[in-house]
C-alpha cells in the first residue's frame, strides 16, 4: 500500500510530506519507547506512536522510516514538522488509538517486517 | 620526497572522514543533531545503506546516553577504508556495573527521560548489537569512554 492508503485507512490529517504520499510501504512498527523501535531494524517504513517530541523524528531519520503516525490526536510541534519536512518524512495525525491504528493497518496488509526467528 | 622522508611517515592513516562533535548535556531538543550529521556524511561516502543505518543508530544511542547520563561530552568519529570508529568520551558519573548496564531492560534513567521515549534499558544493548566491536571503560566519578567499531567490507565484496 502507499502512504496515501495509510492516511485514508486511519482517517488521518497530513502535517507534511505531501510529495511522498505515493511511496510504497510494506511494514510498520508501533511503540512509545524509541529505544525499542531502534532495537529492531528491518525496513519498517511506518512508525506509529503516542509519543510526541523531536526525538520521534530523529529516530525515524536514523531508521529510514518514511512515515510517522501520531495516534490519539497528539499534535506535533512546529519544529518537529520542520525537521520531518526537511528529511522527507510524512507526518500524519489520527484520532484512533494505538491498538486500533495498528489493527487497521495490519488488516490492510502491513506487517511487522521482522524476522521472527531473530526474536525467538 | 626521498626514501628517508618516507620512513618518517610509516603510520600515516588515510582517513576518509574525521569528525568531532561536542554534545551538550540535558539538551533534548538538539539531541540527535550529531547523529543526523554523521548519517548524512556517511551517505556521502557511498557506504552500503545497512552499514550507514547501523552506524547512525549506534551513534544516536550513544549521543542520547551522553545527553541523559553523562552531562554531555565529546564524540570523535573516524572512517578509514577498513572501519568506522566512534569514540564517546565524557566526564560524567561513570558506570558502576558495566555488565548490569549491558543487560537489555536495565536502566537508571529518570521518569523525565522515560517520558521522552528513552530509558527502556536498550541503549547499550543496541549499541552492542549494531557495532562489530564495543569497548567500555568507566571509572566512577571520573567518566566513561565507549569505543565502537563497525568494520567495512573490502570494496567489491557484498556487505
Amino acid at each position: 500500500m502507499t502512504i496515501r492508503d495509510v492516511q485514508k485507512a486511519l482517517d488521518a490529517r497530513m502535517l507534511c510530506g505531501e510529495d511522498h504520499l505515493d511511496k510504497e510501504v510494506h511494514s510498520a512498527c508501533g511503540s512509545d519507547m524509541m529505544s525499542d523501535v531502534l532495537a529492531f531494524v528491518k525496513d519498517q517504513a511506518v512508525l506509529l506512536t503516542g509519543l510526541c517530541n523531536p526525538q520521534v523524528i530523529r529516530t525515524a531519520m536514523m531508521m529510514d522510516i518514511i512515515c510517522v503516525v501520531f495516534v490519539r490526536s497528539k499534535h506535533a510541534t512546529l519544529d518537529m514538522i520542520e525537521l520531518a519536512d526537511e528529511a522527507g518524512i510524512v507526518l500524519l495525525e489520527t484520532g484512533h488509538r494505538m491498538f486500533s491504528s495498528c489493527g487497521i493497518l495490519y488488516k490492510a496488509g502491513l506487517d511487522s517486517g521482522l524476522d521472527y526467528e531473530r526474536l525467538g | 620526497m626521498n626514501a628517508s622522508d618516507n620512513r618518517m611517515l610509516p603510520d600515516a592513516i588515510d582517513f576518509r572522514l574525521a569528525l568531532c562533535y561536542d554534545v551538550r548535556p540535558n539538551d533534548f531538543r538538539r539531541a540527535g543533531e550529531a547523529s543526523t550529521d554523521l548519517k548524512m556524511r556517511l551517505q556521502g561516502l557511498h557506504l552500503a545503506p545497512d552499514i550507514v543505518r547501523r552506524a547512525a543508530i549506534a551513534m544516536y544511542e550513544g549521543e542520547i546516553n551522553m545527553v541523559i547520563h553523562a552531562e554531555g561530552g565529546v564524540i570523535t568519529v573516524t572512517v578509514t577504508d577498513g572501519e568506522i570508529r566512534m569514540v564517546f568520551e565524557d566526564k560524567g558519573p561513570g558506570i558502576p556495573d558495566i555488565d548490569k548496564a549491558m543487560q537489555a531492560g536495565y536502566s537508571t534513567a529518570s521518569e523525565m527521560v522515560r517520558n521522552m521515549g528513552f530509558g527502556a534499558g536498550m541503549g547499550l544493548p543496541n549499541m552492542k548489537q549494531y557495532s562489530d566491536d564495543i569497548q567500555i571503560e568507566s571509572k566512577e566519578g571520573i567518566g566513561t569512554t565507549v569505543t565502537m567499531r563497525i568494520f567495512l567490507p573490502e570494496e567489491g565484496t557484498p556487505s
